[in-house]
């Protein structure tokens, strides 16, 4: 496992390599989530104030 | 099939059916993706000039791919916008472009940290890697010039235009290693001939590809989604969601 995580001396180069991907990757999927439910809640309170 | 593409190409019927892909785009994405990492961290040997150190090419390179092939989509998209003015190749036009830069951010940056330890630098200014950058700032040009013009209409059609002319850069990275003495290593899996790579290092490499692919689908989708609600904003059909 040790040997693993070291990846032959590599550690500093590969681990930040997928690290990165991995944010990079998370935040193009999850930012997308967050501003639709933003989207879908004032579309609810448009639909609200029309209905009063 | 004609009738299959218009209906697809309307707002409400793309929202409804991305919609319904998404959950299972996700699952897939990962299958691959979970493969690919267990084949290309854990089961494939180490290489015998760079040791373990290539395993970033199991990132990079299906990023510097990603990095092309969405910027054709959008060049693609683009000659549709101007052709038939169509609303949702505008759309997904617009929604790649963040996904394509991050991808070739992305490229950059697993390069240059494998670039350091092999090459001994985290920058050299040859074909490859500056058209490559280039590249990253057309991505750019084309984010900022759709947030520049208020009017989505005449905002797509400008991104369009420009989408169009960058596609010139895209054979010029391609070709670059061969056109020009580079430091970048040539195409190991993109010949005519047999790829010279083992396939116990070309499979996860491919399967990293699909995940990437399968990824850029499912964030565009997403990304298209909110573009839709906001563009429609006062349509009917997005009143009644």
């Amino acid at each position: 496992m040790a040997e693993f995580i070291q990846m032959g001396g590599y550690a500093s180069f590969v681990w930040p390599s997928y690290a990165l991907v991995a944010l990079v990757l998370w935040l193009n999927w999850y930012l997308p989530r967050k501003q639709h439910e933003k989207e879908m809640r004032q579309l609810r309170r448009r639909q609200k104030d029309e209905q009063k | 099939m004609f009738l299959w593409f218009h209906k697809l190409g309307s707002p409400p019927h793309f929202y409804r059916i991305a919609g319904k892909w998404i959950p299972w785009l996700t699952w897939i994405f990962l299958a691959f993706l979970l493969t690919g990492l267990y084949g290309g961290l854990i089961e494939a040997p180490p290489d015998y000039q760079q040791g373990e150190s290539y395993r970033i090419i199991f990132v990079h390179v299906p990023s510097a791919w990603m990095s092309l092939l969405i910027y054709v989509v959008m060049a693609f998209c683009g000659a549709i916008v101007i052709i038939w003015r169509m609303k949702l190749a505008e759309v997904v036009l617009i929604s790649s472009a963040p996904i394509g830069a991050s991808f070739t951010f992305l490229a950059l940056i697993t390069g240059s940290l494998w670039g350091k330890p092999m090459w001994g630098t985290y920058w050299v200014w040859d074909a490859r890697l500056t058209s490559e950058l280039i590249l990253l700032f057309l991505y750019l040009g084309i984010i900022g010039l759709h947030n520049a013009i208020d009017d989505r209409r005449v905002a797509g059609r400008a991104v369009a235009i420009l989408a169009l002319v960058g596609v010139v850069n895209i054979p010029i990275i391609h070709y670059s290693v061969e056109w020009w003495h580079s430091l970048h290593q040539g195409p190991t899996v993109t010949k005519f001939d047999k790829p010279s790579i083992h396939w116990s290092m070309l499979l996860p490499l491919l399967l990293m590809a699909m995940a990437f692919q399968v990824y850029y689908v499912l964030a565009l989708f997403q990304k298209c989604r909110v573009e839709l609600l906001r563009r429609e904003r006062n349509s009917k059909w997005v009143e009644e969601l």
